[in-house]
């Protein structure tokens, strides 16, 4: 088992702990009567599962490829399906970003979400077991067990709490969804045939043929495509992102987009690396084309929640563009890519949760001019917008920049087109933000943020910050896994 | 020599600092402007703490953070930094108190945001200054960028908007579409960002691909678009509607020079002497820029507005700059950045001067100020020294800098260039000497003191007249800057 798994060094099994303690705290919600306590409850779960995550940074060993803090135990040996767990540089970050943005997404829901308290927080703890057991699983049964269970409480999520047009985006959001998980299902069987077992690391870098590889890599692109998610895929997303509740938007953004990309990093390029090499041109054109369409349709977007959703879908363009560009920058960019959308993204739409509870509004006009009425608020967005459109400085610079670096060296046509979107970003999130601050002239008896939303704010700020200035920590952390991917790929690039 | 030292980094932390106090003491004015006085006199004697150094040849450089190999935020103190940073951190001196006395006077909306943007529009020059890497200057530019735009669109009516979007969509259309790519380019092609060690070298290596250099290159210098080289220059007449102390202290000095300093920067640490003169890059940036020089000047010509006419002989006289690096010749090279001194003292006061006019009497057009000599004879006295300054007449500062770059374009005998200087130079007295003869040999005195007008306030002639008096003594002794600016050649 040892040759792709360093075994847990802890005494107790941090990955299983980290998926399951709230889930945990989710069954014992149930028990509960109070919505406070129920409240009380689910943030401290939260906290409790991300202190015990950031054991993991700790004890990371960031000069290995290997996966660590491994668990294996048998599961269904007629089917060689087992339960193995394991991290590697690609996942460490994503799990962080997953456990504490639970609690924030519990803090950000306080006193928004009224109805159904405990069940909103069961759906809540729920993901994010769910959410965390993806990145953990390195069997393909396990992987999609997972996969599928962050499908129900989402749909709900949106399903219950959502806003007046819920029915119509929960439904398509599901079946969009659905439609993936089936060619996603079609591709492990696929995989389970052609080396007897579902275990991940065991599919890698083997001598398939192209055209297993053919049919393999499209099951998994669409599958993945979807979430991402890549154009013409993508118009499930802004509905989706529109309609859920805050919490939701920001676990759809944060976390579920990465579930795409994380998919292309862990399983098309190592599974079906000659495939991925002869597509790559394809999905160049396609982040190129969501990149530059996403920044079109933001400009003329009224509804701030929708424009933030349409970024979404420029931003992750870039995401994407770093992977097919395959080279060992655009790989780390897109990684960082992945990381800086989740925190700003995320944080943008924290930010729409908080004017939307003071004006029951999403739309631009009716939450313009706050620059005097609410101006911590303001100094938050602006920090968070200008990081939004790679405002050098921050974070999403140094992930463009690594994108673009990765790009121009091999693809300089698409590294251009790139370029287009990153003006239009600019563009449209100026824009945005010029009206939010200045966009009215008239007094409202608005409140500024309280202290409970500052809280879970400034932690995504500090990131925002730390990220674009130093971010020699966090690529050394995944740097090793990297370039191990990168030196692996390296025979079968062009 | 190089050593290596936090030093460049103090006159950063200081900006920020005093911009923190400025914004937490909103509700203090007295205070706030007690910061920004004290934040800028500290800003600049951190400054001048490292010319020794720089005079002694040594080089001042500082990591602060990897970003990835061969890109770092890093900081570096060269003879070309400090001229950029002198002047900015100097002219912050003048402009603060200028501001009070403008601010006050007209009764402005908003002046802690207008306070803290001036202070962060100066920690991007400071920034810009030291850089010690293409990602530092990115960083800094685009910092400047960001905060100046609520200080243009400080009236916050249509006027301001409209100039501010101009503003912003120039800027920031060009830094992310071609200065983003270029900077790209470059570490593709080199594998690092950081700045060269002369000016002759470069950072590019041997057998690059001379096309992909040019289009690199030319993303550059059209990727710094504060440098006003037409056809991107719209924006400097159109961010006239800010309040005039931030033309005058931004858009005659921090930005603009923050854009031909960056030019200046690229061309000579990222592509060196040799390879520009190799590709004869040097020669088109040239021809470029004389284009720029004269049509810009004829357009000044026809502007009744003073500001705009001041606008458009920024636009002219920034082009001088790259000009004389352009030439890639030593006197050249000298003579444009030791412009970067002169005409950021003459401009600034003739700018205070347009400033010192509206607040005095309201008024914004050269053809209604015959005779505004009588009733101020201050400012427009200091008028009349920086635009002979701006026209090159000796002693005054303007002077030297023309001296110079006739000079290089002599050395490297290129009649077409000199003839552009001459040119110029009568266009600049076509469009600077009707003013003052307007205002002190036209009109009569009787209409200005009917009407009441005297001097602006204190705060204001006094750092009007003593820039112009700084302009003089620049012309009459250059030695300081110009023994600087030899520190950087081979």
């Amino acid at each position: 088992m040892s040759d792709y798994l360093i075994m847990n060094p802890l005494n107790f099994p941090i990955l299983t702990t980290t998926i399951f303690i709230p889930l945990a705290g989710a069954i014992l919600l149930l028990l509960m009567r109070s919505d406070k306590i129920v409240k009380g409850i689910a943030f401290t779960t939260g906290i409790i599962n991300f202190l015990i995550s950031l054991l993991l940074l700790v004890y990371f060993d960031s000069s290995t490829h290997l996966f660590q803090f491994g668990e294996f135990a048998r599961w269904i040996p007629t089917y060689n399906i087992n339960y193995i767990l394991g991290i590697d540089g690609i996942t460490i970050f994503l799990i962080l970003l997953t456990t504490i943005l639970a609690p924030m997404c519990v803090l950000c829901s306080w006193t928004a979400i009224e109805s159904r308290v405990k069940e909103f927080m069961f759906c809540i703890l729920v993901m994010e077991s769910a959410m965390v057991g993806v990145f953990c699983a390195l069997d393909l049964i396990l992987f999609y067990i997972f996969w599928e269970a962050m499908l129900i409480p989402m749909y709900l999520l949106i399903a219950v709490w959502g806003g007046p047009n819920k029915d119509y985006a929960s439904v398509k959001f599901f079946i969009y969804t659905l439609f993936g998980s089936v060619f996603l299902l079609v591709a492990i069987i696929g995989i389970y045939l052609a080396t007897g077992s579902f275990n991940i690391p065991n599919a890698m870098f083997r001598d398939y043929s192209f055209n297993f590889q053919f049919w393999v890599f499209l099951a998994f692109a669409i599958a993945f495509a979807i979430k991402v998610p890549m154009f013409p895929f993508h118009t499930w997303l802004p509905a989706a992102h529109t309609e859920a509740p805050t919490a939701g938007s920001v676990f759809l953004a944060s976390v579920l987009l990465k579930m795409g990309t994380y998919g292309f990093l862990r399983f098309c390029l190592p599974i079906t690396p000659k495939a991925s090499v002869f597509f790559a041109p394809l999905m160049l054109v396609l982040s190129v084309i969501a990149i530059i369409y996403g920044g079109f349709v933001c400009l003329s977007q009224t509804d701030m929640k929708k424009l933030i959703a349409y970024s979404s879908v420029a931003h992750m363009g870039f995401a994407t563009l770093g992977i097919f560009s395959l080279t060992l920058f655009g790989f780390q960019g897109a990684l960082l890519q992945m990381l800086n959308h989740g925190v700003t993204t995320g944080a943008l739409f924290l930010c729409v949760g908080i004017v939307y509870e003071r004006t029951h509004s999403r739309e631009i006009y009716d939450n313009a001019g706050l620059g005097k009425i609410m101006p911590i608020y303001v100094g938050f967005f602006g920090l968070f917008s200008i990081s939004s459109f790679a405002f050098p400085g921050t974070n999403n610079f140094v992930g463009e920049l690594y994108i673009l670096i990765g790009t121009f060296a091999n693809h300089k046509a698409a590294g251009f087109f790139a370029v287009i979107g990153a003006i239009l970003a600019a563009a449209y999130m100026l824009k945005l933000l010029k009206q939010i601050i200045w966009g009215r002239e008239d007094k409202r008896s608005i409140k500024d943020m309280n202290v409970r939303e500052i809280a879970y704010l400034i932690p995504l700020a500090v990131f925002v910050l730390w990220m674009g200035l130093f971010p020699a920590p966090f690529v050394h952390t995944f740097e090793r896994t990297i370039t191990h991917l990168t030196s692996r790929l390296q025979v079968y690039f062009p | 020599m190089t050593v290596e030292s936090a030093l460049p980094l103090v006159p950063i932390i200081i900006v920020i600092i005093t911009t923190i106090l400025i914004f937490l003491s909103g509700k203090r004015p007295n205070l706030r402007e007690f910061w920004s006085v004290a934040g800028s006199i500290l800003t600049f004697i951190s400054v001048a703490i490292m010319v020794p150094m720089i005079f002694n040849n040594q080089k001042i450089v500082y990591t602060l953070s990897t970003i990835a190999p061969g890109i770092s935020l890093n900081f570096r103190v060269d003879a070309l930094s400090l001229i950029f940073g002198i002047v900015s951190s100097f002219l912050w001196i003048f402009a603060t108190f200028y501001n009070i006395g403008y601010m006050r006077s007209l009764d402005e909306h908003a002046q802690t945001r207008y306070y803290t943007c001036f202070a962060v529009a100066i920690l991007g020059a400071q920034g810009v200054s030291y850089s010690g890497s293409l990602f530092s200057l990115y960083l800094f530019y685009e910092i400047i960028t960001i905060f100046t735009y609520p200080l243009v669109a400080h009236h916050q009516d249509e006027e301001g908007y409209a100039g501010a979007k101009k503003y912003i969509v120039y800027l920031m259309g060009t830094s992310k579409g071609l200065l983003l790519p270029a900077t790209v380019l470059t570490y593709v092609f080199t594998g690092t960002l950081d700045f060269a060690d002369n000016i002759t070298s470069g950072i590019f290596t041997k057998g690059t691909d001379g096309v992909w250099i040019t289009v690199t290159y030319g993303l550059f210098i059209f990727g710094f678009a504060k440098a006003a080289i037409m056809p991107l220059h719209n924006w400097l007449p159109s961010a006239m509607v800010a309040p005039t102390p931030v033309s005058a202290l931004l858009h005659a000095v921090a930005v603009v020079k923050a854009g031909v300093f960056c030019i200046s920067r690229v061309m000579l640490s990222v592509f060196g002497l040799e390879l520009l003169q190799a590709l004869n890059l040097g020669l088109c940036t040239a021809y470029l820029v004389s284009f720029t020089i004269l049509v810009a000047s004829i357009i000044a010509l026809t502007k009744d507005d003073l500001k705009a006419r001041l606008a458009y002989s920024t636009v002219s006289q920034l082009s001088y700059i790259v000009l004389g690096v352009a030439l890639l010749d030593p006197t050249g090279v000298l003579g444009g950045i030791i412009h970067i001194v002169n005409h950021g003292f003459s401009k600034i006061t003739l700018f205070f001067c347009a400033g010192a006019i509206y607040v005095a009497t309201r008024k914004k057009k050269i053809s209604d100020m015959a005779g505004i000599g009588y009733a101020m004879p201050f400012t427009m006295g200091a008028f009349a020294i920086a635009s002979l300054s701006m026209i090159g007449v000796p002693p005054v500062a303007g002077f030297v800098s023309k001296w110079y770059l006739l000079n290089g374009a002599m050395s490297i005998h290129n009649l077409p260039i000199v003839l552009v200087l001459m040119a110029s130079t009568l266009l600049n007295a076509g469009y600077f000497a009707p003013i003052t003869i307007k205002a002190f040999f036209q009109g009569r005195k009787e209409k200005w003191t009917a009407a009441d007008i005297k001097e602006a306030p204190v705060t204001m002639v006094v750092p009007i007249v003593l820039a112009a008096l700084i302009s003089v003594v620049l012309g009459i002794f250059p030695q300081f800057f110009s023994q600087l600016i030899g520190r950087l050649m081979p």
